[in-house]
């Protein structure tokens, strides 16, 4: 205990000489690069803090590790686009006050000189057979987040093992959506990603929306706080003061009122759920 | 300075030697030296480069530590004592200070006050001929001045015992000779005096007595006139009239 | 060529204009790696510095390992400090993830090896030629080790700038401790990686640009300070 309290004292002293933020008050949200990335936190946080005075810290990373994150008590709030996920989160005593507050959808995208001629098609796994099938170069984001579990989970309604099945022309990059969007642009690969960050997107290269509108591609977003039973520093208060505002008509109408480019990106959707 | 360096109630001197040897990686470079240096004369370490004269000074002085055999002071040197005795290297070592702070910084590892440090330092400045040179950078000196410099820092120390390590072996012959003259001097003042040297002519002048080292072994010991008149070992002759081979 | 022209042209449109955001990033990039060089210096001089004159069995090991230390990859630091300063490691109670303290503190042991061998070199050279005069002058040990380490300062100096140099420069640690909060951890090195992924490849090069000019200015600073120490005291 005495090394520990040393360290305190030193850690201590370290916070005192930076005096960066260290007396707001604040909670930290576990959330994915999808939602940071599209812009959507850049507008919608600002009104909850001036609101609140409480400050909302976003460590934006892929789903699977914000999920983790939350499972070590890294974090207050979870915020996340994986409904199979979070519902094991749930159950496992992990996450408390969980409640579906909007979607986006995805978007297959694809070389506009599109070898495997799914373009303006309605049906993504009927697409994603044709990709397989002419073996056209696809880029997997591979990496535990909501999209790539979406992905999987289309290979699998299609009818296709993508484990077994995969070969040269399915490329996994293990990274987050825009530097898969990176790679996909540069080598002309087709690619499923998040309508938000495809939007606010600017490396584009030849790449186009090919296949959109498909029911399936749906995207719904959860948001949970991380359970202060197994974690008992966890900011209940603030914390839960943030999930209420987000699904309260204030907060579902800042999510709805962010456009990119004139184009509203995510759908506010939560049902008292 | 003209002052007599302090003495303890026991003076430090004579230094014995006993069987010392020193052998370093693998070879031998003092073989089985025994002698005294007492107090008084100006004892001359002659031999030609390679002989082992470093080595010996550095044994005497107490930077090496002997292989075998005994070293003993009259009084034993324990650490944390101010020292006694002092040493001018053949390559002066200053610090990246002024040339009064080099001595400076000698006086206070020696344990003098800091108000006394000022005065004692110029004193020795002057004594070697430095003292419009005290604030200049030590390290851009010329190679005579540095040297009459690390007379300045090693005299202000007022040892009882000086090492000279071939002092004068990188200056010119006006720099040698200002060197000399400062030596000499702080010999009038009552410190002992043991240089090293490989000039004949440098041996002459400035010793009482000589010790003639050969190849690590003492080959003779004797004083200045009969040592360069009637020289007892063939070594001794050869070396002399400029025969001796280098080691 | 032009993507490079132009993110140089925005890069100084932005510090022209004092972006307030590119300030806070730049003090922050600045506020953290200079911090986190202040505290391995302390540690990192006096280390190298006894290594250097120390005399003790394994010292030949110990300078290896030191050396080899010198390329620890930031990203391995982050991921060890997270683990450490995780709720669920063994100093979660500090509460210092996310926060830039947990950034300093992975900085710093990052470029304390670098330091601390580039010190060891530097003294155990110096050493080599002040060794026999100092002793002879009756310095023992640490003091002649001090009285060292103060006369070669501006030398090690140069160790210092390249710890500088690799914290300014690393982006795998402060990611992966610091968790690039906007406004609270983002610094350059982190913005630049973000602002690639979202695809603003310009604005990204224009962050590289400045981050580059600070560095170098930092480096010319510093050599200057030398050369007008060599020349003052020889």
């Amino acid at each position: 205990m005495d090394l520990k309290r040393r360290l305190f004292l030193g850690a201590a002293a370290l916070a005192v000489a930076l005096p960066l933020a260290a007396q707001e008050k604040f909670i930290t949200v576990a959330s994915t690069t999808s939602t940071e990335q599209s812009g959507l936190f850049k507008h919608m946080l600002p009104i909850f803090e001036q609101k609140t005075g409480t400050k909302v810290r976003v460590v934006a990373q892929g789903t699977g590790q914000a999920l983790d994150m939350g499972r070590r008590g890294d974090a207050d709030v979870v915020f996340v686009h994986d409904p199979a996920a979070e519902k094991k989160f749930v159950d496992d005593g992990f996450g408390v006050n969980y409640k579906q507050v909007m979607y986006n959808d995805f978007v297959l995208i694809g070389p506009k000189s599109d070898p495997a001629k799914i373009v303006g098609g309605k049906d993504i796994l009927a697409a994603l057979k044709r990709v397989e099938g002419a073996k056209a170069p696809f880029v997997s984001r591979a990496d535990k987040s909501g999209t790539h579990a979406a992905e999987l989970r289309y290979w699998k309604s299609a009818g296709i093992d993508i484990a077994t099945q995969k070969g040269p022309w399915y490329k996994e990059t293990g990274s987050g959506m825009g530097p898969a969007l990176n790679t996909a642009s540069s080598m002309g690969g087709y690619i499923l990603a998040d309508r938000g960050t495809w939007l606010s997107f600017k490396n584009r290269g030849d790449l186009a929306v090919l296949v959109e509108g498909d029911q399936k591609l749906f995207n719904q977003y959860g948001i949970m706080l991380v359970n202060p039973a197994k974690h008992a520093h966890v900011k209940q208060d603030l914390g839960n003061a943030f999930i209420s505002w987000v699904v309260s008509p204030a907060g579902q109408k800042a999510i709805a009122e962010y456009k990119v480019g004139g184009e509203q990106l995510f759908f506010p959707n939560y049902k008292g759920r | 300075m003209g002052e007599e360096p302090m003495r303890a109630p026991t003076s430090l001197l004579p230094l014995r030697l006993e069987e010392v040897s020193f052998v370093a990686a693998g070879k031998t470079i003092i073989d089985r030296v025994s002698l005294a240096f007492e107090a008084g004369p100006r004892t001359i370490i002659l031999g030609p480069n390679g002989a082992g004269k470093s080595v010996l000074m550095r044994l005497c002085h107490g930077l090496l530590a002997p292989t075998s055999g005994r070293i003993a002071w009259a009084v034993p040197e324990r650490p944390g004592d101010r020292r006694r005795q002092a040493m001018v290297f053949q390559r002066p070592v200053m610090l990246r200070r002024s040339a009064l702070a080099n001595v400076e910084y000698g006086l206070k590892l020696a344990g003098v006050a800091r108000a006394e440090r000022g005065a004692q330092a110029r004193a020795a400045l002057q004594s070697v001929g430095l003292a419009e040179l005290g604030d200049r950078a030590a390290r851009v000196l010329s190679g005579g001045e540095q040297q009459r410099l690390a007379l300045a820092r090693a005299w202000a120390l007022r040892p009882e015992v000086l090492f000279l390590d071939e002092p004068t072996a990188n200056l010119d012959p006006g720099a040698s000779a200002e060197v000399e003259r400062i030596i000499q001097a702080i010999h009038a003042a009552g410190t002992k005096i043991v240089m090293s040297t490989h000039n004949l002519g440098q041996a002459r002048r400035l010793g009482d007595e000589i010790l003639f080292l050969h190849q690590g072994r003492l080959v003779e010991h004797a004083p200045v006139d009969r040592f360069f008149n009637r020289p007892a070992s063939a070594e001794a002759g050869a070396f002399i009239k400029g025969e001796l081979p280098w080691t | 060529m032009d993507v490079i022209l132009g993110a140089i042209r925005g890069a100084f449109g932005l510090m022209i204009g004092l972006d307030a955001t590119l300030l806070e990033i730049v003090a922050l990039s600045l506020q953290v790696s200079l911090s986190a060089v202040a505290i391995a210096t302390a540690l990192a001089l006096p280390l190298g510095a006894a290594i250097a004159v120390s005399k003790f069995r394994g010292r030949q090991t110990v300078i290896v390992i030191l050396n080899a230390l010198m390329g620890l990859p930031p990203v391995v630091v982050g991921l060890v400090v997270y683990l450490m300063l995780s709720r669920a490691g063994p100093l979660g109670e500090l509460g210092l993830l996310f926060t830039p303290t947990a950034m300093v503190v992975a900085q710093a042991i990052l470029i304390l090896p670098i330091i601390a061998a580039l010190a060891r070199q530097a003294v155990e050279d110096a050493w080599r030629e002040y060794q026999d005069q100092l002793r002879s002058l009756g310095a023992g040990g640490w003091s002649a080790a001090l009285t060292l380490v103060w006369d070669i300062r501006f030398s090690l100096l140069t160790a210092v700038l390249a710890g500088l140099g690799r914290a300014a420069a690393e982006v795998g640690a402060v990611m992966i401790v610091g968790g690039n909060i906007d406004g609270v951890t983002r610094v350059m090195t982190t913005a630049i990686a973000l602002e690639t992924s979202k695809g603003d490849l310009p604005l990204a090069l224009g962050l590289g640009v400045i981050l580059v000019t600070l560095v170098l200015l930092l480096n010319a600073g510093a050599y200057t300070l030398k050369e007008a120490a060599q020349r003052r005291y020889g």
